[in-house]
């Protein structure tokens, strides 16, 4: 075994340590902390990265060198690292953009608590996106819920405490159909290591045995997966808790937490049960229509938000829509396109919440859409950020969304039929209604208030800092989707 | 075999299902956080229940060696025992946290109502 392939449990082992020792730190210390360790996960899975894209090839490691069923296991490949490498990117990101902010409106004595979150936020996400053990996903979805809820209130006033305690009701009702799912597979298989799982799962669908109780289980995991991402119609949670949390904590509800679970979600349907039995039971359909009906009624209230976070937040339904139309589609380019998405979404959306709650502060603290006007003389590089998100998510050419655009519909045209005349009808209405909302709210930035003189706003340098280079990041991504494209396919049938 | 017998053979297995349908009800219908909460609580168990009833097997001990019996057949399944405490812990945090946060809402709201918590919210400035 080579010394690198100890690299992820490195990772996931120091962000544990980190989040103990925070908790009887100071919070500027906890918070000098947190950068530190999410800069030396960064690095170290950056390693990683570079091992698995050299040999091709992803490796097991496993937890006390036990074999399955009794041992506990990590599998890493390109596709786990790679998604590991941009989710890391995105909290370290966020984390600086919001570094001086997350104090707000905490009392002192509890602002390390705000670092701690983060810091489970990101061990969970590692975890998740590592894990070869269903049961260990399922331990650490309940910790990303339990961080989740607390960024969700992390603002401390009523709404963001009603906002969270609907958040932890409608997640643990997800938490436990997933567990559910994952005892009825355990039950019918013996298994809970992914690899030996679907070994048995296909013996078992060789013979025909079991066939209801594993569809039972697909559901369960799948309907409980989809309720804690935000799928619809189960998203109500949301629209009180991404706008309501501090601009970080939106930014790692929508970019990160969200999107590990979705990333889950892949694995099992791939490694787990195997794509082909998955198409078979039909739930992809079912994941298809969600998904558009998604897309679209979340479209639908964010032109009706009248703040901006309100708006990113009803996009975030809009384009987790994306993700399991794209799923639903139930072919490879499909998948590719879904996984594609989620690396693209998470950057944006991330890009969208921060750089709209510098907007916000450079307006006198408002919150309305139509106060926004001329904030581009106030706060340039925000107005141009989020500008430049918004035609992104729009799917303007050269940014990643087109990317996802154009994947999806081939991958429609490849199922043709009814799917193909859904997808495109949700995709072109979506688009449309993208349009109207993001590019109609950036277009009026760049229009001076009538009878007022612009002053522009100065805000913290490392929030600037922290806003350019996700700005960067998330145009490099888009313009490098030729390299990154193909890695993401041969990494997708690898993840097997 | 009759559906009769089925039910009574499998009673650990029909209990919990019951439970998990008790829990799911209270957590989707009942307004009061509290309840929910319980509501949530007995989901959680009952699916704990169903699991540990999969590695049980009559007339075998606990897993822990005793008297120096190593015998694998003198045991039962291990594994779903040990994901079980592991559950309970998870349950135990997630619990905690519900009723702390349960206990914040009643403080400021004066209600355990979640719609009526919700609506109030929502009439505070932003």
């Amino acid at each position: 075994m080579r010394f690198v392939q100890n690299f992820p449990f490195f990772c996931i082992l120091l962000t544990l340590i980190c989040t103990v020792i925070s908790s009887v730190l100071s919070g500027k210390k906890a918070r000098m902390m947190t950068v530190f360790i999410l800069g030396a996960d960064w690095v170290l899975n950056a390693f990683t990265l570079a091992d698995v894209l050299r040999t091709g090839e992803s490796f097991a490691f496993r937890m006390g060198h036990f074999a399955a069923p009794w041992g506990n296991e990590i599998r890493v490949g390109v596709a786990e690292a790679l998604a590991a490498q941009v989710l890391l990117t995105v909290i370290l990101l966020a984390v600086l953009a919001g570094m001086k902010r997350s104090t707000v409106g905490v009392e002192k004595s509890k602002s390390a608590l705000f670092c701690i979150l983060c810091d489970l936020a990101t061990l969970a996400m590692l975890a998740l996106v590592y894990t070869n053990d269903l049961f260990t996903a399922y331990v650490f979805i309940e910790i990303n819920t339990l961080a989740a809820a607390g960024l969700t209130m992390s603002r401390q006033n009523g709404r963001s405490l009603a906002g969270g305690a609907r958040y932890l009701i409608m997640n643990l009702i997800g938490s436990s159909m997933f567990l559910l799912g994952v005892v009825l597979l355990y039950i019918i298989t013996g298994q809970l290591l992914m690899v030996p799982l679907r070994e048995t799962l296909a013996t078992l669908d060789l013979n025909g045995q079991y066939r209801v109780p594993l569809l039972m289980a697909l559901l369960l995991i799948t309907l409980g997966l989809g309720m804690k991402s935000g799928l619809y119609p189960f998203e109500k949670w949301l629209p009180g808790a991404y706008p309501n949390a501090l601009p970080t904590a939106s930014a790692l509800l929508s970019s990160v937490i969200s999107k590990s679970y979705i990333f889950l979600l892949i694995k099992i349907y791939t490694r787990v049960i195997g794509f082909e039995l998955v198409r078979q039971t039909g739930i992809l359909n079912v994941i298809l229509v969600m998904g558009c009906a998604g897309m679209i009624m979340g479209s639908v209230k964010a032109v009706r938000s009248r703040t901006t976070r309100m708006m990113t937040a009803y996009s975030s339904i809009a384009q987790i829509g994306y993700i399991y139309m794209a799923l639903g589609l139930g072919n490879e380019l499909g998948m590719l396109a879904a996984l594609w998405h989620l690396l693209a979404h998470s950057m944006t959306k991330s890009l969208l919440f921060l750089s709209g709650s510098v907007l916000d502060e450079a307006s006198g603290g408002t919150h309305q859409r139509r106060d926004l006007r001329g904030v581009f003389y106030r706060s340039p590089l925000a107005a141009v950020c989020f500008a430049v998100g918004g035609a992104n998510l729009v799917g303007v050419p050269l940014l990643s969304v087109f990317i996802t655009k154009v994947t999806m519909a081939e991958a429609a045209i490849a199922c043709g039929g009814w799917r193909l005349a859904l997808t495109l009808a949700a995709m072109v209405v979506s688009t449309l209604l993208n349009a109207a909302y993001f590019l109609g709210t950036a277009s009026s930035f760049f229009s001076p208030r009538e009878g007022m003189k612009e002053q522009r706003v100065k805000g913290s340098r490392l929030t600037t800092a922290a806003l350019a280079v996700l700005l960067a990041v998330n145009v490099v991504f888009g313009l490098m989707s030729q390299t990154l494209l193909p890695i993401l396919q041969t990494a997708l049938q690898a993840i097997v | 075999m009759g559906i009769w017998e089925r039910l009574t053979g499998n009673f650990p297995e029909v209990a919990s299902v019951a439970l998990i349908c008790i829990g799911f009800a209270m957590l989707l219908f009942s307004r009061n956080l509290f309840k929910k909460i319980i509501g949530m609580d007995i989901m959680d168990s009952a699916a704990y229940l169903f699991l540990a009833c999969q590695g049980y097997i009559t007339g075998r001990a606990a897993p822990i060696v005793a008297d120096g019996v190593q015998a694998m057949e003198a045991y039962i399944n291990p594994i779903p025992a040990g994901l079980v405490l592991t559950g309970i812990v998870v349950s135990v945090s997630v619990s905690a946290l519900s009723l702390a946060l349960a206990v914040r809402l009643y403080a400021r709201y004066h209600t355990m109502d979640i719609d009526e918590i919700i609506r109030l919210a929502g009439e505070e400035e932003v």
